[in-house]
């Protein structure tokens, strides 16, 4: 396996800066649903989602820092459910 | 055979031995991937029978048009255990759990599967979630009524223990999950020198595309039963319009998983299939690699067509032709299979067997259950039978026809390999015809029905559909009468009958070339595999 011995421990400062980016992310994602923008809505609620998402994997779950096969299966996965949820819009855009 | 011989128990041998535990903690708490096969077996199995009451129960009201045998509220949640216990029960962890855990790590070369505790654990949340969902049947206000597709509106609304009910699934959403899990792992990792990919089993190649579905599709099942907990104790509106939320979208949640799940169901049957007409006709499989390719094709494409089951929910119109187009698509590989077994037949030194003739009727139920599934994925047709009988006669066609026979079918081709001792050819094959007739007489009147007209999920009905209805039910009866009679024979075989002896088929696959009960860890020396496993002219070598 690729993955490497040192366990790469995060510095406090670190973990509480993205902190701050998920809840300052939050705070957007409340905005964006007070304001009517119409299907903008939606995929500015998802395109936060995602980088809300992405923060998350990438420092606390430290997928950053793990080797390929792991990525590779992550992103696998991702990216059937990314499958999923598009084929939904053929209803949801065209209704 | 001398009468002391006879009188000896049927599981002297193999992994039936002690093994340091005693009693009924040797089973439960047991790692071995052939104990824990048939704990899967007696619980998938019991529940199957529960199931048949129940079938039988919805069958006997439906005898005439104006039973007075029960109440509509009792009609619904007949109906809903019914669907509840028969799928995520009995079809969808019954042959994975029951014969995948006994015959497919054999089938490989392999001692277990690459995670013997985490196999235990699998069946212990099976455990769980089925009594949760029997606690959920006499406790709270009642069973639940919604049907076994759980849609709301009604489902966050009744009063009924859903909740429970939904938690129980949940559970069994885990067990299914982990399953997938060990067996991907096991496949890739644990085959005996030589098991090279194209010599794999069919039945172990489907197990293999089953367990794919198994990993990524029960998530989805999770999340949706989560959100009706949400719905039904916090009130999130999520799928409430009023609150600006979207019914539809938990149609489309629940057949994510719902449709990929058919397929959990029958690609293990379609495997046992495979691997049985070979040996019964005497002659390789035709087609290998494109048998095994259409189990990952329909696995890959069968996940992307769940909107069928949705074209009169009000979904978009580009919806419903995407997804009728993309059905169609789907029937492409499962014709391949299809084609593939008849092919191998031809021209075979076909041997009429039980196992033989419960394999051959899956070949003609599922495709009559196929080809009545395009009529429901045209859009334009489905709109007329949409919610009919011709539905349930269709996915009964299937599932019963479909993935139970073949479930049978492997009763009747493994089980003596497991026991040790086989049961009487004679009344098998009286029980599998009675089956095959009553099954036929049943279900094929209902889809006749719901051609004309009558509409599922109803206790009461117009007095024009009385006559066919009637003669669905006696049908119940006969498939009922059959069922009895297959089993009484199977089981007073397994524990009573004659030696099975090593390989009573002929069969060239791994498990027939280690010992009748097959030893705890199957082989004595780790296996070199020198042919493929329809090579019958070095059948009993590895
Ligand atoms: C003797 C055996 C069986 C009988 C007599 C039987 C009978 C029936 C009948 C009459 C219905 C329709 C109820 C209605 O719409 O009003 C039904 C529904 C259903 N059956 Fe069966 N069945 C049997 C076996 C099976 C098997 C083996 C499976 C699956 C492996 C199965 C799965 C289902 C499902 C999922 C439903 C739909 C329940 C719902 O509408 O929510 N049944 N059955
Ligand atoms: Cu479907």
């Amino acid at each position: 396996m690729t993955h490497e011995q040192t366990p790469h421990i995060l510095s406090y400062g670190k973990l509480t800066l993205v902190w701050l980016t998920l809840l300052a992310l939050t705070a957007l994602t409340v905005w964006v649903a007070h304001h009517n923008v119409g299907i903008g809505h939606v995929w500015g609620s998802l395109a936060i989602a995602c980088l809300k998402s992405g923060l998350v994997i990438a420092f606390f779950m430290h997928m950053k820092y793990e080797g390929r096969l792991l990525r590779w299966l992550l992103f696998t996965a991702l990216a059937i459910l990314a499958i999923f949820i598009g084929f939904t819009f053929f209803d949801v855009l065209y209704r | 055979m001398s009468s002391a011989e006879q009188a000896q128990p049927c599981t002297e041998g193999g992994f039936w031995r002690d093994t340091g535990r005693t009693g009924i903690t040797s089973w439960i708490f047991s790692t071995d991937h052939k104990r824990i096969g048939l704990l899967y077996f007696y619980s998938t199995f019991g529940f199957f029978l529960v199931g048949v009451m129940l079938g039988l129960l919805i069958r006997l009201d439906l005898m005439t048009p104006a039973s007075t045998l029960m109440g509509p509220q009792t009609y619904n949640a007949l109906f809903t255990v019914h669907g509840v216990v028969m799928i995520f029960l009995f079809i969808i962890p019954g042959m994975p759990g029951a014969f995948g855990n006994l015959v497919m790590p054999i089938q490989i070369g392999a001692r277990d599967v690459a995670f013997p505790r985490l196999n235990l654990f699998s069946w212990w949340l099976y455990i769980i979630g089925a009594g949760i969902i029997l606690t959920s049947l006499f406790t709270g206000n009642g069973p639940p009524d919604t049907g076994w597709t759980f849609y709301v509106p009604f489902s966050a609304r009744t009063s009924t223990n859903v909740s429970l009910a939904v938690l129980g699934v949940f559970t069994i959403g885990f067990s299914s999950i982990l399953t997938g899990l060990n067996f991907i792992t096991t496949i890739h990792r644990l085959r005996a020198e030589g098991m090279t990919w194209g010599r794999l089993p069919l039945f172990t190649w489907s197990l293999y595309a089953t367990a794919w579905i198994q990993l990524l599709a029960t998530p989805v099942l999770g999340i949706t039963l989560a959100l009706i907990l949400a719905e039904r104790l916090l009130g999130t509106g999520l799928f409430d319009p009023t609150r600006g939320g979207d019914p539809i979208m938990y149609q489309h949640l629940f057949w994510i998983y719902s449709h990929p799940a058919v397929y959990i169901m029958i690609l293990p049957g379609m495997g046992v299939v495979s691997d049985i007409i070979p040996v019964f006709a005497r002659k390789p499989i035709f087609g290998y690699k494109m048998i095994a390719f259409s189990s990952l094709a329909i696995a890959a494409a069968g996940s992307l067509v769940w909107g069928h089951h949705m074209f009169t929910s009000g979904m978009s119109d580009t919806a419903i032709l995407v997804f009728s187009f993309l059905t169609f698509i789907v029937a492409i590989p499962s014709a391949i299979k299809v084609f593939n077994w008849v092919s191998t037949l031809y021209k075979g030194s076909i041997s009429l067997e039980a196992p033989m003739l419960f394999a051959l009727s899956f070949i003609l139920l599922f495709s009559i259950g196929g080809l009545t599934g395009l009529i429901l994925g045209a859009a334009a047709t489905d709109i007329h039978v949409h919610d009919t009988d011709f539905v349930v006669g269709h996915f009964h066609y299937v599932m019963f026809g479909g993935a139970g026979f073949a479930f049978i079918a492997a009763m009747h081709y493994w089980l003596p390999k497991f026991y040790g001792r086989r049961y009487a050819e004679k009344p098998a094959i009286v029980g599998w015809a009675l089956m095959f007739v009553g099954f036929n007489v049943l279900y094929f009147s209902m889809m006749v029905l719901g051609l004309k007209g009558m509409p599922r999920r109803y206790y009461h009905y117009l007095p024009e559909f009385a006559p066919l209805n009637l003669v669905a039910t006696i049908g119940s009866w006969i498939l009922a009468l059959g069922l009895i009679i297959m089993l009484v024979n199977l089981f007073r075989g397994l524990f009573r009958g004659e030696p099975a002896g090593d390989n009573p088929w002929g069969g060239a696959t791994l498990e027939w070339s280690i010992p009748t009960p097959p030893a705890t860890e199957n082989f004595e020396q780790e296996p070199v595999v020198t042919h493929g496993p329809y090579d019958f002219t070095r059948t009993g070598e590895p």
